[in-house]
């Protein structure tokens, strides 16, 4: 590639923020939009948890925020409460934690760790972010909707999810939802397919597939697994949509509902869930993987040592991405499929456990005998793989198809979901931006500030997620409005409000955040090139972003990224630049 | 309040710039910029790990000694008491790996810290401790797995023959059980017989012969709209259709017929249909199968350690012994008010939150007693209408 077309020239101020098609700006894009979807799925959760703590309590601001239909005299109406939980789920996982996680940190790191001037298509980039963007905008559109937004719970399981008179938020609110949902498909596809392009071809000369940084490896896999899943939740998605306006049956048979005998017959509300499953599992892992991928980068780096067993790493993320696409079953033990399958789907699962302990084994050793710094950025990583075990040890007690007859869809799934997923994505999402923060804007954050966030934020989590598992041990379902129905859960009402405080706590913890964020971008120390004296590639480029990341040549690459502390050097790291000095050997030796 | 929200708000972020400012001056006058770390304040940091474990273990053991004594009572099960102690195994493990991982992680991270004069040890890997802790988890959660599956083959085994047949149907947003009756068969169903009095839809020659008289008046009634409706209207269209759903639903019904003459369809006629609370034998088999009117629901008995969904359109089943009796279990957690509970545990609407019966476990001759009070889905007030279509059956 000729340099002359990278040269500086004045850009519109649409060019350059709006329809841009450099990576960088569009990995900023994704983190500004996620954030922002994240507040409204945090926001909508406070809200719930209000009504768990306090059933039936008034609350004026609560019919402020959503209105009288909704809350009538500030009490939560039960509808409401679904359909907060639906889409407070949906955000989360798709909007935060794929496109917000993975959009951000693919297109702002791959590029520069690999050594190219850009994503293999700009184009497709450009249109990955707008159909995210354009698919956030009507998710927010259907929380408008007279009859309410979705509410069937994020999975939609049909005939929940395919019959307004189920339901109201079956109405619209779940149409709507399909479009959203499709169009955020359609950017998962194009944008997964662009990285996995950009790895595989634009690596820099010298930058082979053992000297990627583990962030690469996990990026890639995971939009390999995005590519081969999410086809599969459209194709659910759409035999929905069939059933929903056209009278197909893929999904109904023998309903009665609302006075009336359906005519559908012969469909399988479980083929619904083999689909979004098929999808659904492999989709933990695509939020999980970059988790992974960065903190390894951040503890490495921070530790001032290689990542322990780097192969081992990468033969783990290959293991976790082949065995999430045949785990689906654990989530259907007592659907009444065949037990045989069941023992099947019991036997894979637990497979897994072996790569995750592999990984968390090697963290853990990566500290041993380090030089640790503790930035926020490693700090929040070290939180992550405490999360990452807690919550990945539960997973065995679930995976046992005997052990989740009685606790699927309880609480104690509610406490494993949010600790090995949403904690560890979340924790790992907030590493990622303080540590490439200095990447992405010039500036640095500021660290007293970020402290005060990491541990508010660190034990309101643990705060409000562990005690669920007691609730569920105790027998407390999920997606209840209230737990007072049942004299047997009235001994967890201090429990509730115990958990719904750390949840506000937690959350107001982050208005610490979004004020360092913003306010660092113009006020904050500007950055040096490379502050955290790190090995990998994106730390050589200017400070400046400019198009095509590297003003002269492409930069040249000798060694694996975690030469850290390396024997009979000066210094305690050596930029993956620099070349082997005679006898010295490469990477894992 | 609207305003003093803002004001709060516009204070907060007043007092987080002031912060900011301070910070950034102090940090000049100690003369570090940004990149530098200050080799205390990073001890420190490393040493609140230490105190973060103790905390977070601290947390932990309090919720187990307050809660402890809330979670379920003993399994009252055959089967439960079989997954109790698969789930305490399971949990001693667990408990190990985590207070070793955690240990480690937490004692790492305060032990490492920075230090200006030091290097990290160069270590990449070591093949032989990674084997290790490779097949250690191997072995480990092969007998987890083993352990596990043997008690998911027995739970899942062939219902017992000798057991009593349950049904229990759900629909938004409350539960109906039914009982096979003296022939220990569950009459067949089918929605297109569901009526008010006939909330289960079961197929006798009596809903039959019902099932087309209603629908025949409707669709007469159908009929006599249609000819006061405008022409060619949206209204005539949806006449139409509607008495072409009520004709395709009345031949459903009619094959029914055909095959009711065939064999009648007599062995929903003893089942017994209740509400709120049923009633089973301590001590045998209890063979459930699920049926759900309209949306997916969950019939979960969490001190059976049951659970299973109920579809619409596909018949599940589960079945369990009970081994302790409610008066038993009320003696045993001194609460005199106890109830073994089936709730709703897939969510189904808006009420889900509250779709309970009560299950009471009793001796064999207090069931029988409490089963014989129930009526039939049959009873007196159908007999007369019973007698007919039987010599009619019998003229055929
Ligand atoms: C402010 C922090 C959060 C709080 C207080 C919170 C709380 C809750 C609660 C109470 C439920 C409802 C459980 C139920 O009734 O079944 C729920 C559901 C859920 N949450 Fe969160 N959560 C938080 C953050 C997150 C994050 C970061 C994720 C990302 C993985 C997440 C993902 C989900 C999902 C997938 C559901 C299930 C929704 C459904 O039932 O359809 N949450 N959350
Ligand atoms: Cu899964
Ligand atoms: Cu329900």
């Amino acid at each position: 590639m000729a340099t002359h077309a990278h040269e500086h020239h004045k850009e519109s101020f649409v060019s350059k923020y709006i329809f841009t098609m450099d990576h960088k700006m569009i990995a900023k894009q994704f983190l500004v939009t996620g954030m922002f979807m994240a507040t409204i799925g945090m926001i909508m959760s406070i809200l719930f948890r209000i009504q768990l703590a306090w059933p039936g309590e008034s609350f004026k601001f609560l019919t402020f925020f959503l209105g009288e239909k909704w809350a009538p005299g500030g009490v939560l109406d039960p509808n409401m409460y679904l359909a907060l939980g639906t889409i407070h789920g949906t955000i989360m996982v798709f909007f935060l934690l794929t496109a917000g996680l993975s959009g951000t940190f693919s297109n702002l790191l791959i590029p520069l760790q690999i050594g190219a001037r850009d994503m293999a298509s700009g184009f497709m980039n450009m249109l990955s972010y707008w159909f995210f963007f354009t698919a956030s905008v009507i998710m927010l559109v259907s929380l408008f909707v007279e009859s309410g937004p979705a509410a069937a719970g994020w999975t939609v399981y049909p005939p929940l999810s395919a019959l307004p008179q189920a339901i109201p938020g079956s109405g619209l609110g779940m149409t709507l939802w399909l479009v959203s949902m499709t169009l955020f498909i359609a950017s998962q596809l194009i944008g997964g397919l662009n990285y996995i392009v950009t790895i595989v071809n634009l690596r820099t000369k010298g930058m082979t597939m053992t000297r990627l940084p583990l962030t690469m490896w996990a990026l890639l896999v995971t939009a390999i697994l995005g590519l081969l899943s999410f086809p599969v939740l459209l194709s659910a998605a759409l035999l929905l949509v069939f059933d929903r306006m056209f009278g197909t049956s893929f999904y109904l048979s023998d309903i009665y509902i609302a006075g009336e005998a359906l005519e559908n017959s012969g469909g399988s509300p479980i083929l619904y869930q083999h689909l979004f499953w098929f999808l659904g599992h492999p989709e933990v892992y695509i939020i999980l993987l970059p988790a992974l991928g960065l903190t390894s980068e951040i503890i490495s780096n921070n530790s001032r040592k290689p990542i322990f067993g780097y192969r081992a790493m990468i033969g783990s993320i290959l293991a976790i991405g082949f065995l999430s696409f045949i785990v689906w079953g654990h989530h259907m033990f007592v659907t009444g499929m065949d037990p045989f399958i069941g023992a099947v789907f019991t036997f894979t699962t637990l497979l897994i456990a072996i790569p995750s302990a592999v990984k968390a084994f090697n963290y853990i050793t990566t500290l041993w005998k380090g030089n640790i710094r503790f930035t926020p950025a490693m700090m929040f990583s070290v939180a992550m793989v405490s999360t990452f075990i807690s919550g990945g040890l539960t997973g065995i007690i679930l995976a046992d198809s005997a052990l989740d007859i009685n606790l699927h869809d309880t609480y104690f799934v509610v406490a494993h979901f949010h600790i090995v997923m949403g904690l560890s994505a979340v924790l790992a999402m907030f590493a990622g931006v303080y540590h490439w923060y200095p990447k992405m804007y010039g500036r640095m954050l500021n660290m007293k500030l970020g402290y005060a966030h990491f541990w508010l934020t660190f034990v309101s989590g643990y705060g409000v997620f562990f005690p669920m598992h007691f609730l569920g041990l105790a027998g407390v379902p999920r997606r209840y409005y209230t737990n007072s129905e049942f004299p047997l859960f009235d001994a967890f009402i201090d429990m509730n409000v115990l958990m719904t405080v750390f949840a506000i706590v937690g959350s107001a913890a982050q208005v610490i955040f979004f004020f360092n964020f913003f306010y660092s971008m113009v006020r904050g120390p500007k950055a040096s090139q490379n502050p955290w004296q790190a090995n990998s590639l994106e730390w050589t480029t200017p400070v400046e972003h400019i198009h095509g990341n590297w003003p002269g040549a492409l930069p040249e690459v000798h060694r694996w990224a975690y030469d850290y502390s390396k024997p009979g050097k000066d210094e305690d790291f050596v930029p993956q630049t620099v070349p082997l000095a005679e006898g010295e050997t490469d990477g894992e030796h | 309040m609207t305003f003093l929200i803002i004001l709060l708000v516009l204070l907060v972020f007043a007092a987080l710039i002031q912060l900011v400012r301070v910070f950034e001056l102090t940090g000049k006058l100690k003369g570090n910029n940004q990149d530098r770390i200050d080799f205390k304040e990073n001890r420190f940091r490393a040493k609140l790990w230490l105190v973060f474990g103790a905390g977070y273990f601290a947390f932990i053991i309090w919720l187990i000694v307050k809660y402890g004594p809330v979670m379920l009572p003993e399994a009252a099960s055959e089967h439960g008491a079989t997954i109790d102690s698969v789930m305490a195994f399971n949990w001693a493990i667990l408990f190990l790996a985590f207070a070793i991982t955690h240990v480690l992680l937490f004692y790492f991270a305060s032990k490492y810290y920075w230090m200006p004069n030091r290097k990290a040890d160069y270590i990449t890997h070591n093949n032989k401790l990674e084997l290790v802790w490779t097949s250690f988890p191997a072995i480990v959660l092969a007998v987890i797995i083993i352990y596990g599956l043997s008690a998911w083959n027995d739970i899942t085994d062939e219902a017992p023959s000798n057991g009593i047949n349950i049904e229990l149907y759900s629909k938004q947003f409350d539960w109906t059980a039914r009982y096979a009756g003296s022939d220990s068969t569950l009459g067949a169903a089918n929605i297109n017989f569901i009526n008010t009095s006939n909330p289960l839809g079961l197929i006798t020659p009596e809903t039959i012969e019902t099932r087309i008289s209603e629908i025949e008046d409707e669709i007469t009634k159908l009929e006599g709209d249609l000819e006061e409706a405008p022409e060619d209207g949206l209204k005539e269209e949806e006449l139409t259709e509607k008495i072409a759903r009520k004709n395709r639903q009345l031949n459903k019904i009619l094959a029914y017929k055909r095959k009711n003459e065939v064999e009648p369809y007599r062995s929903a006629d003893d089942d017994k249909l209740v509400k709120v609370e049923f009633h089973v034998p301590v001590g045998v088999p209890v063979n459930f199968q699920f049926r759900s009117q309209d949306v997916i629901h969950s019939a979960y008995m969490p001190h059976f350690r049951a659970q299973m969904n109920t579809v619409p359109g596909t018949i599940t089943e589960f079945h369990f012994t009970p081994t302790i009796t409610t008066a038993e279990m009320r003696q045993k957690t001194g609460n005199s008010e106890f109830n073994y509970l089936l709730l709703c545990n897939k969510i189904c609407g808006a009420a889900h939150y509250n779709m309970q019966m009560n299950i009471i476990v009793e001796s064999q001759e207090a069931y029988d007693k409490w089963l014989a009070e129930q009526s039939t889905f049959t009873s007196s007030e159908t007999a007369e209408l019973r007698n007919q279509i039987n010599e009619q059956l019998a003229q055929n």
